[in-house]
């Protein structure tokens, strides 16, 4: 839970504009962007997700080093990751 | 697993370390408390500790929201959970928190519908779902997950849901640090700031503990090399004279928070006068609860929860590991009646807490040949 985990944003939603769908680590899910409404948020850009929702803009270069820390951590991101499969909010 | 010599910019880290040993005035013992139990958790992995003199201690401090639930509130959720139709759901990491009848795996297991989600939005969609079923989510943690809880309200009122509403646990983390700060138990020197909480409400609110309290804090990031950067800039801090406080995870970390997440959170929710923390005990205005205006989707009001006060139990000694007055490995039940499969004590639930994190790491880190700055 308290993992931020970074994701690519890959689509918005026509029909759920406080959603997009992001990639993370090869799972696509549809995420919140809601508190980043003013960032102006594009595909291709990467967020910092905590519990679904969309915290922080972050650049590329960010998101790959938090992506190696992370899958050096094993078991905890494995958790985090397994969870956000299992989620479907949209 | 990876061990010091194997994470990335291992030559980094020693230059680092160096650097940090070279700023070591003779004979003075330095005390740094990091908050966050992700920076804990990284600190073990790694065996950080290894990396620095023995003059300087790592005290880790409350920032685990899993630890910190008291089990009085674990209990009123277990309440809440056994009343007619209702579904509960809850992050994975609540599941094994014990309370004084048992964790929410032990209530399943009896007669509650208790349901693990990654998202509040998943329990929303749960109670689309199930139009005659009231869903009730169990929000912790810090400002980190705050605005998702808020903004979970604002779309259950937004589709016009009646049958959800959040058991808000939500605690936050400055009252804590002054709480610690107050404590005539610990001397600090400085403090590593939490990462992601400051993503939320930035670094300005730290500034009261450089201005009053003449401590330097530095936001940190997660990495090894952030931590290791973040010791380094503490210490420079001291060797100046200067206590301010600075943002070594400025990639991240905006000086002013994220203000939309502020406003929801103030939107729907307040702070509450007081709240028990497990091991601290009571802390003024240190956690929110639902605004009036939101009564409707707030569990507390609609269930009218027993919230019995539950001592700890006597063994164990979290509290303490909390306030970084002593190390998990001196608490007289870890290892042996307190471990990850069965805890008794919160710090070994989480995989952030201290105990966990020094149970699964620190046993290995602490047998391994000292190197870097002690050669």
């Amino acid at each position: 839970m308290c993992l931020g985990i970074p994701g690519e944003i890959v689509e918005f939603m026509d029909d759920r504009p406080d959603l997009a769908k992001v990639d993370v680590s090869g799972v696509r899910r549809a995420i919140n962007i809601g508190l980043l409404e003013n960032e102006k948020l594009k595909p291709g850009d990467w967020v910092l997700i905590h519990v679904g929702f969309a915290l922080s803009k972050i650049d590329e270069e960010e998101a790959k080093a938090a992506l190696d820390f992370l899958e050096g951590i094993g078991q905890a991101y494995a958790d985090e990751l397994a969870a956000l499969a299992d989620s479907k909010i949209d | 697993m990876r061990f010091v010599d194997e994470f990335r910019d291992a030559e980094k880290a020693q230059a680092l370390a160096a650097q940090i040993a070279a700023l070591c005035e003779p004979g003075r013992q330095y005390k740094f408390m990091e908050v966050c139990g992700g920076h804990t958790h990284t600190i073990y992995k790694h065996g950080l500790e290894d990396y620095l003199p023995e003059s300087i201690t790592l005290v880790h401090g409350p920032g685990c929201p899993v630890c910190v639930i008291p089990m009085g509130r674990v209990d009123d959720a277990i309440f809440i959970a056994r009343q007619p139709d209702v579904i509960m759901t809850s992050f994975g990491d609540m599941m094994r928190v014990p309370g004084s009848n048992g964790a929410f795996f032990d209530a399943n297991a009896q007669d509650a519908d208790i349901r693990m989600v990654y998202s509040p939005l998943d329990s929303l969609k749960i109670a689309r779902q199930n139009p005659d079923k009231r869903v009730v989510f169990m929000a912790i943690g810090f400002e980190t997950t705050a605005p998702s809880s808020a903004m979970t309200v604002l779309r259950a009122e937004m589709e016009g849901l009646e049958n959800f509403s959040i058991f808000c646990n939500h605690v936050t983390i400055i009252p804590a640090i002054k709480a610690i700060l107050d404590s005539p138990d610990l001397r600090l020197d400085g403090f590593i700031g939490p990462g992601h909480v400051s993503t939320v409400i930035g670094c300005r609110p730290y500034e009261f503990i450089a201005r009053d309290y003449g401590k330097p804090l530095v936001c940190a990031g997660f990495e090894p090399l952030d931590l290791l950067q973040s010791i380094y800039m503490l210490m420079l801090q001291l060797k100046e004279g200067r206590s301010q406080v600075e943002n070594q995870y400025s990639r991240v970390v905006p000086w002013d928070g994220n203000l939309k997440a502020l406003q929801v959170i103030n939107q729907v929710m307040e702070l509450r006068p007081y709240f028990e923390w497990r091991g601290l005990g009571f802390i003024s205005h240190s956690a929110l609860r639902v605004r009036e205006s939101y009564a409707a989707y707030d569990a507390e009001r609609q269930f009218l929860v027993p919230g019995v006060r539950v001592a700890d139990p006597k063994a164990c000694q979290c509290g303490e590991v909390l306030k970084g007055v002593l190390k998990p490995w001196e608490c007289k039940v870890f290892g042996t009646a307190c471990t990850p499969e069965t805890p008794i004590g919160t710090c070994m639930v989480s995989p952030e807490g201290a105990c966990a994190a020094y149970y699964n790491f620190g046993r290995f880190t602490r047998q391994r040949v000292k190197e870097a700055t002690r050669a």
